[in-house]
């Protein structure tokens, strides 16, 4: 617990916006700046700014770029187009999740793949051992990196204000899960159409010493658009809403891939050997003991992490985050649950500090947005 | 820089009692530092007229997005009412911690009891 926390680039502009820190991966995040529920629904209606320059980056270069990432990860990253990306994961020999994690193809023989921020070295030290016999270079980029997110409905716009006209098309036209190299602000940045809150909106990469420049441009030009800066509080209330994992919480070394209800992640049927391939055949084949699942308080009370699922008297699952839903008005929450009680519908009970309240499984996610 | 009104009394679990009125009835709120700690609050549970509590129960709760906190009675007494302004709007509680927020008024079995809660001087060092 003593161990220091560190500051992004931008913890003076959070100081200056009256933010309250928490540690969150062995960084001083902004909680939030003025309201948590004020930035959730701001996000839900018109934008949020957030610093996730916690976040790692690590580049991988080389002939055999795609192919050492098609070994390294579960997913088939040889596979996508360049200026595309994908969302994949990194497993041990024995099926278990290492990190979830987001990767861009920047060229043929170039991807970014940006890990967790408590995740980040672990990644990196897999990724550089996993490269042993690929014609590849590990680059660990994560303490030169800043990361900025535009969250919302108005993101859209607030990028076109800072765009060249010339780039306008580019921005508009970026699909979700792709990533294109821009000029905003006068800051040539990797923009991508990514992000963890169920939203539309971009996540920017810039070097440590242009982030500052590039928040205080975001924030002038989004507060008009109604864009406020928004903390990890929000941040956690979104994702959960938009059924989205956190490791720590839904991921981890002790779960594998099927019980998340991330199979389909996982390319079995790509070429060659990749680590954690024999254990996740075998998971496959076995099914899950217990699957994720959404569950839907018919109470006020809300489910938080940790708090034990029953089903008449008997515990038949776990609770991994749950909240009041701002944006629903009822409780939310996933839990592992016995894979035969994971169908929607089913009717189990929350252990609220000693008292069953009723839950019932939906489907993930809580919340979608409106096309 | 928390705000601890001096005229209060105050508990180890971050909650406020008012001065007992002539008829020994006090009222209870959580503190400008429990509240901030907490988070926007979006539903306190409270206990109806007429529970009788013994100190140190539960009596209800706080929840917020990201976390809740139970509420424990201060002293012993009786539940005289409940702030149903709560119902609908509870982030009275964020914006109002001492005054339109409160939570609910007790009956104290004994009046006196009040003198055993800490003072605001001795709730600042406990938050300091």
């Amino acid at each position: 617990m003593s161990e220091t926390s560190s500051h992004t680039a931008l913890y003076d502009q959070h100081r200056a916006l009256g933010a309250s820190f928490t540690d969150f991966g062995g960084w001083q995040m902004p909680l939030k700046y003025s309201s948590e529920l004020l930035e959730h629904k701001a996000v839900r209606a018109a934008a949020g700014l957030f610093d996730l320059s916690h976040m790692g980056e690590v580049e991988v270069s080389g002939p055999d770029a795609g192919a050492f990432l098609d070994y390294a990860l579960v997913g088939r990253l040889s596979a996508i187009a360049v200026g595309k990306a994908k969302y994949s994961l990194i497993c041990t020999d024995d099926g278990g999740i290492i990190d979830d994690l987001i990767s861009y193809r920047r060229a043929e023989d170039n991807y970014l793949v940006v890990p967790n921020a408590g995740n980040a070295k672990a990644v990196a030290a897999a990724l550089a051992e996993r490269a042993a016999d690929f014609d590849v270079t590990v680059d660990d980029q994560s303490s030169r990196t800043s990361l900025i997110a535009v969250q919302g409905p108005h993101a859209e716009q607030i990028l076109l204000d800072l765009v060249p006209a010339g780039q306008a098309d580019d921005v508009r036209s970026l699909k979700y899960y792709a990533a294109t190299e821009v000029t905003v602000a006068g800051l040539d940045i990797l923009l991508a159409r990514t992000g963890y809150t169920g939203e539309d909106g971009f996540e920017l990469y810039v070097p440590n010493e242009s982030a500052a420049v590039l928040w205080n441009a975001l924030l002038r030009a989004g507060t008009p658009h109604g864009l406020v800066p928004a903390g990890l509080a929000c941040r956690d209330s979104l994702r959960l809403e938009a059924g989205m994992p956190l490791y720590g919480n839904e991921l981890s070394l002790g779960v594998d891939p099927y019980a998340a209800g991330l199979g389909p992640v996982v390319a079995l049927s790509k070429e060659g050997d990749f680590v954690g391939r024999a254990a996740l055949e075998r998971k496959k084949a076995a099914g899950p003991a217990r699957k994720l699942v959404g569950l839907q308080g018919l109470g006020r009370r809300a489910a938080r992490s940790h708090y034990p699922v029953l089903q008449d008297g008997q515990t038949v699952g776990e609770v991994t985050s749950g909240a009041p839903s701002p944006s629903l008005g009822y409780p939310v929450a996933m839990a592992y649950v016995d894979a035969a009680l994971a169908e929607p519908g089913t009717e189990l009970q929350v252990d609220l500090r000693g008292k069953a309240e009723p839950f019932r499984v939906v489907p993930l996610p809580f919340y979608k947005r409106a096309k | 820089m928390s705000n601890i009104p001096a005229e209060l009394s105050y508990t180890a679990e971050h909650e406020w009692v008012s001065a007992p009125n002539s008829d020994g009835v006090v009222r209870v709120g959580i503190t400008d530092f429990a509240q901030d700690a907490l988070g926007d609050v979006v539903y306190a549970q409270l206990p109806e007229a007429g529970t009788k509590v013994s100190g140190a129960d539960v009596l209800g709760e706080v929840e917020s997005t990201k976390s809740v906190s139970d509420i424990y009675a201060p002293l012993s007494g009786e539940v005289v009412s409940r702030n149903e302004a709560l119902d609908a709007d509870p982030s009275l509680i964020n914006s109002d911690p001492y005054g339109e927020g409160w939570l609910l008024e007790l009956r104290l079995e004994d009046a006196a009891a009040v003198s055993s809660l800490l003072s605001a001087a001795e709730y600042e060092q406990q938050v300091g």
